[in-house]
């Protein structure tokens, strides 16, 4: 048990590694300015709600792992 | 560099001292007037002095201000500030114990003085990848920092010792992680938050003499919360907490709720020799220590080595993100 405990402690890590990644070269390089003349306060706003489309992502696949390691154990 | 020692001399050896020398003072204190609760993991009952978050926050506090005569930057003081306000919240909810949402408002609340004393970048730096700019995310990051740091700590002070252990072995971690990254007057904040912790750990280890309490627990989670923010070091700081934050997560998407964990099931039971093993109640919340007896039950000792461990491990985790900021793919 404790394996698989340091297994999703690495998971963890790795899709932290990730999200990040995908934080620097998806959401912060966008702007709807180069296409619509908007505020870039609603500019930022769109940032934020992918922004939180991502960690939303994040969770469910960490959920997903979570079950996928420790599958009967978690019922015990 | 030369310039750094003497006061991080000093502000450490106040941090811990003064924990180490005030915590026996408010443990007697505590017991002639009582406020003791039983330490449920003991065969006999046993009364343990709670709240300990007293001796904590005056350790705190002077080293910090000491460090902050050394070093007059908005990022101290914030530190200063927004320790304070979390203990006082924490004292608020020892002395009355208050529902599932006021500590996660209340500390959000705490965030206040990182927020007008300007204590942050917004640029939030992730490892290999280098920074991404989110001003308006990155506020609302600061506002769920305290709060999201104070109640993970909080939450996984169940067994004798976790939470002052835990937090120093984080605490130590983070302060490897920003003198890599060349943050030497955060890391001697960091260095005042794992002496301090330290010495609190002298009498909350297995057998407890005292417990930290909210007061205590909320301090240690909002110094460190704040601590990551102002160092510029947010990634790194939940990396090196990650079981916490696991033991949250595994409870949360349990319960579906933000909950006290008073107000729910127990999830261990005794043996007959009082190890500790999977509660009884099928319903009852995952947590970290549920997991780590899954497969056998364990002593309270064992249990808490085990958190330990992973605790190391997540520093490593931590320190070795610490070396990829510095490298961009």
């Amino acid at each position: 048990m404790t394996a698989q405990i340091y297994g999703f402690l690495f998971s963890m890590w790795i899709l932290i590694l990730v999200g990040g990644g995908l934080m620097v070269l998806l959401v912060g390089p966008i702007s709807f300015r180069d296409y619509v003349d908007i505020d870039p306060l609603i500019n930022s706003g769109a940032k934020i709600i992918l922004a939180l489309f991502l960690i939303f992502i994040w969770v469910f696949t960490l959920t997903k792992v979570k079950n996928w390691i420790f599958k009967t154990q978690i019922k015990s | 560099m030369e310039q750094l020692i003497i006061p991080a001399i000093i502000a450490i050896a106040v941090a811990f001292f003064s924990v180490y020398g005030l915590t026996p003072f408010v443990i007697r204190v505590l017991e002639k007037r009582n406020i003791t609760v039983v330490d449920v993991n003991k065969k006999e009952k046993t009364m343990v002095a709670r709240p300990g978050g007293l001796s904590i926050i005056v350790g705190m506090e002077l080293s910090l201000i000491i460090l902050y005569i050394f070093f007059p930057i908005s990022e101290i003081l914030a530190v200063i500030l927004t320790t304070f306000f979390a203990f006082i919240v924490g004292i608020i909810d020892d002395k009355k114990t208050m529902g599932g949402w006021f500590k996660p408002i209340a500390l959000a609340f705490c965030s206040a003085p990182i927020l007008l004393l300007g204590a942050y970048d917004s640029n939030l730096a992730f490892p290999l990848f280098g920074t991404v700019q989110i001003p308006i995310l990155y506020m609302a990051l600061v506002v769920f920092m305290i709060p999201i740091m104070g109640n993970t700590i909080n939450s996984i002070d169940v067994l004798n010792g976790v939470a002052s252990g835990f937090i120093t072995i984080a605490s130590f971690a983070l302060t490897i992680s920003l003198i890599i990254l060349q943050n030497y007057e955060i890391a001697i904040a960091t260095l005042c938050l794992a002496f301090a912790s330290l010495a609190f750990y002298k009498y909350h280890k297995l057998p407890s003499r005292i417990f930290p309490g909210d007061s205590g627990a909320l301090t240690f989670g909002a110094t460190y919360g704040v601590i990551a923010i102002v160092g510029h070091v947010e990634v790194i700081a939940a990396i090196a907490i990650l079981p916490a934050i696991i033991n949250s997560f595994l409870f949360l998407s349990s319960v579906k709720k933000i909950t006290e964990h008073r107000e729910t099931k127990n999830p261990v039971s005794h043996t007959d020799d009082f190890k500790l093993k999977t509660g009884d109640y099928m319903n009852a919340p995952i947590t970290l220590v549920r997991l780590i007896i899954a497969k056998r039950p364990l002593s309270e000792k064992q249990i808490v080595t085990e958190i330990f461990r992973l605790g190391m491990f997540s520093g490593v985790l931590a320190i070795i993100t610490a070396f990829m900021m510095g490298v961009e793919v």
